[in-house]
């Protein structure tokens, strides 16, 4: 990496943990059909938006393993904002067939 | 720990042997009911739990069952009213509900963490036998393919209770 983007990088972790929104994060989304993720995997950035689309009658949840939880609504959407870099798997709780992962890039 | 075969499985391996012998299918009204039927033992076991055990895990996942199972069996209901199906009671329903209600008079004798560890290996028991009757028996047999979409689904439905039961099982032990 250049080393302007690193600073770049590093800046954009600050901002995210401070909370500030960063004018071009995205919000991706990832649909819930018959108990499956889909896409299962996706590729974000820090600051970048994960929203769940429930289309099940079933409430899942995106956990991660000493992280994270988010509860889905069964036919509900639930949403996420992507703080740390790296990769994570995410399941669900209530039915922990159900994974998912996002390959978090720094800003 | 030494597992008994568990009623359910024991009722479920009938699907196998007399009932459907000679070659014949359960019909679609017949595959219904027993699908309903599963769901609402499962419901009748976790409502036990919930007044029996003390255990926050335990009546995390038996609360999660009665929600699934009653969310699954209401799409159920509404299938089977759109495709005009009556579910039809059959020997595999009234054998399902016989050792159903065996096992809960066993597990009502149960205390504590006997009883957690009980219903928890039912749990993976049952849900073990379930998975085998619909995806052996159920999805073959039926003909609709809105029936079949729905217990294929259920399928899913059932391998992740499993998992989960099985999480719970283990951090009983």
């Amino acid at each position: 990496m250049l080393p302007g983007l690193k600073s770049l990088a590093v800046l954009g972790l600050a901002l995210g943990v401070t909370g500030s929104i960063p004018a071009h994060a995205e919000t991706i989304r990832v649909k819930i059909d018959k108990l499956v993720f889909e896409p299962a995997n996706v590729a974000a950035k820090v600051g970048d938006t994960i929203e769940w689309m429930n289309g099940d009658v079933l409430a899942h949840t995106a956990t991660v393993k000493g992280g994270w939880d988010v509860m889905i609504p069964p036919r509900k959407s639930a949403s996420f904002v992507l703080k740390k870099a790296g990769d994570v798997e995410y399941y669900c709780r209530f039915h922990p067939n159900m994974k998912g992962r996002i390959a978090i890039a720094p800003k | 720990m030494f597992v008994r075969l568990s009623a359910a499985i024991a009722a479920l391996c009938l699907l196998g042997t007399p009932i459907f012998a000679q070659g014949a299918k359960p019909t679609g009204p017949q595959i219904a009911h027993i699908a309903y039927t599963a769901g609402t033992i499962d419901i009748n076991a976790a409502k036990q739990a919930i007044k029996k055990s003390k255990n926050k895990a335990v009546v995390a996942f038996a609360k999660d069952m009665v929600r699934d199972h009653e969310a699954v069996n209401k799409q159920a209901l509404a299938l089977v009213q759109k495709l005009k199906v009556t579910p039809e009671d059959n020997d595999t329903s009234r054998a399902l509900v016989k050792q159903a209600s065996d096992k809960q008079a066993e597990l009502a004798k149960l205390k504590g963490a006997a009883y957690d560890k009980a219903y928890a290996a039912n749990e993976v028991a049952y849900h073990k036998a379930v998975i085998g009757a619909l995806e052996s028996q159920l999805i073959p047999a039926a003909s609709n393919a809105e029936l079949k979409n729905l217990l294929q689904t259920g399928v899913k439905i059932f391998q992740g209770h499993l998992e989960h039961a099985e999480h719970v099982a283990a951090e009983l032990k």
